[in-house]
């Protein structure tokens, strides 16, 4: 009876390994993150419903998911052309290019939060154009918008190339050869294939922004009622040692968290079901 | 009869007529390329570059001067001290769960990947909020920790924990493909010929995994140099205590220090563009090996 053990699992370790994974997991974020459950539900049903759908705090749900979601959007468009043209085009400095891209996953959000209000404050680099025309980003929702498509940029661009890369040319010859024009192969050839791609970036995208703070902070000058993002009221409330209300929104998000990573694996096994 | 050239020319002709019914023409090529790479200069390479002209502007005295700053370098200590403590954690853990779920079949093995990826949905607001419910001195156990004289929130062990949490996956995400991407055969083979555990390990599996791990640590560093929100929350941003370089930056901002904030925010700046660099040299040396491979 050992030896066949010993032959079934040649290579050692999995007990160590595996029981080092979980304790790890479970002490830095599976219990806090339960105990933290947990002391939600210590709170009564009405304090909890009072903290949640408190004016403020629903003008600022408005903004945090209509802002993910525009600038998810902004990142399906721009991020698939991107993809695009770094996986079909060729033209100088196209490597450092595609380096760049990771630039949001890398640079720290405080650092992109102060660089994006200063770029695009009435007086900055690129504020002062848009201003002649009236357009204001810094300390309004179009900030907001800007920081947020700036940090879910990556998403989009890194789940579509791999899979433009792997397209087989001979689907598009087949498609050309038999009379399509360029523009209906894109949109019934290539677009299909990259279409759970584009989700899954788009949905990838869309959990990053709703939860980002630092890069967001900066640019929206947190004005109430307009400018308030709500991982922002959060750490308002947990300053003014408001743990009841912080904990609320706070499972609030949470939630939002786990349907956003529910979604994003049911989509990925939907990809990798298509594509392999 | 025709002559060679005509033939090449009409076989020119063909290839040409053949290339445009899978490419686009110059014109829509070049009008994607422009809007893709203003799309880009407007978010990623003007930020970039308002970091460095701001940190630079009034002279590298200033910069210097800055970055020499006893709070910043306080924060500079605080954030490097921080790193060698989760860097090292997370790197054990990254190798430890690749080699459980590469190596191994269990049952659960999606839900453990699920999990591992968990941190990084998370907002960094409420990674932070959950350590002060836990252990703040209105939080659960904050009444016990401070009868034991004991602090975790508004202090550097609360800090460590955060950034451990939020920065957990980047390590194993790196590692987990490559390692089940690359099997078992190899080191089946260094067993069966009798080399035990750890050799096999440290001379077959490492060497393997070597680009992989590198840039998963790098990233992982980086992350946890620049982690603000949840640090925001735990840390009260003491001055010369409790501020990391992130917070060290927010502070200098608010207090209209421009070219301060900047000058810090040029370290880390630095350090996200050697890790962006090191990502696509380890991408070049995968896509060179594959070719050779294939040849």
């Amino acid at each position: 009876m050992p030896v066949t053990l010993a032959k079934r699992r040649v290579i050692p370790g999995f007990g160590l390994t595996m029981g080092f994974t979980l304790l790890y997991m479970g002490l830095v974020f599976l219990i806090p993150v339960g105990a933290f459950l947990l002391y939600t539900t210590t709170m009564s049903w009405e304090t909890f419903w009072n903290a949640i759908s408190q004016r403020q705090v629903v003008a600022s749900y408005k903004l945090s998911f209509g802002g993910s979601l525009i600038a998810a959007t902004i990142n399906l468009v721009f991020g698939g052309l991107v993809a695009w043209v770094l996986v079909r085009y060729k033209f100088p400095g196209k490597r450092m290019v595609d380096a760049l891209v990771d630039l949001p996953f890398a640079l720290p959000t405080a650092v992109a939060g102060i660089a994006l209000v200063t770029l695009y404050a009435s007086t900055g680099w690129v504020g002062q154009y848009l201003d002649i025309f009236g357009i204001r980003i810094a300390y309004t929702q179009l900030g907001v918008v800007i920081a947020l498509t700036y940090i879910g940029l990556p998403f989009v661009v890194r789940t579509v190339q791999p899979v433009l890369e792997d397209l087989e040319a001979e689907l598009e010859e087949a498609s050309a050869s038999l009379g399509a024009d360029r523009l209906t192969t894109i949109r019934r050839v290539i677009f299909p294939a990259l279409f759970p791609a584009l989700l899954t970036g788009y949905a990838l995208a869309f959990a990053r922004a709703l939860g980002e703070y630092g890069s967001v902070v900066f640019i929206s000058g947190n004005l109430p009622f307009r400018t308030e993002i709500t991982p922002l009221l959060i750490v308002a409330k947990a300053e003014q040692y408001d743990y009841h209300g912080a904990a609320a929104i706070g499972t609030v998000m949470l939630v939002a968290a786990f349907l956003m990573l529910l979604i994003i694996n049911g989509l990925q096994w939907w990809a990798s079901r298509r594509h392999g | 009869m025709t002559t060679p050239s005509t033939v090449i020319d009409t076989n020119d002709t063909i290839a040409k007529r053949w290339r445009r019914a899978t490419e686009e023409p110059a014109w829509i090529r070049i009008t994607l390329i422009t809007i893709a790479l203003t799309f880009l200069t407007l978010f990623l390479v003007l930020p970039l570059t308002v970091v460095l002209y701001g940190a630079f502007e009034r002279g590298i005295g200033v910069w210097y001067a800055a970055v020499s700053d006893p709070d910043a370098l306080s924060a500079i200590r605080l954030t490097l001290l921080i790193v060698a403590i989760v860097v090292p954690l997370n790197t054990l853990f990254g190798v430890a769960a690749a080699w459980s779920i590469a190596k191994f079949e269990f049952r659960g093995k999606s839900i453990l990947i699920s999990l591992i990826d968990m941190p990084f949905a998370i907002s960094p607001v409420v990674v932070g909020l959950i350590f002060v419910i836990l252990f703040g001195s209105q939080g659960w156990l904050g009444p016990w920790l401070s009868a034991h004289d004991m602090r975790i929130i508004f202090a550097v062990p609360g800090i460590i924990i955060v950034i451990a949490f939020g920065t957990l996956p980047f390590i194993a995400r790196e590692l987990i493909p490559l390692m089940q991407q690359q099997g078992k055969e190899e080191e089946e083979a260094s067993l069966t010929l009798g080399a035990n555990g750890w050799k096999t390990f440290w001379y077959v599996t490492l060497p393997n995994i070597k680009w992989g791990l590198i840039y998963g640590i790098i990233l992982c560093n980086a992350r946890a140099m620049g982690e603000f929100g949840a640090v925001a929350v735990v840390s009260g941003r003491i001055r010369g205590e409790t501020n990391t370089m992130p917070l060290h930056i927010e502070v200098l901002y608010n207090e209209y220090m421009f070219t301060a904030a900047f000058a810090v925010s040029s370290l880390l700046t630095g350090l996200a563009l050697v890790t962006i660099a090191i990502k696509s040299a380890v991408e070049w040396n995968e896509e060179r090996r594959q070719r050779i491979a294939a040849a």
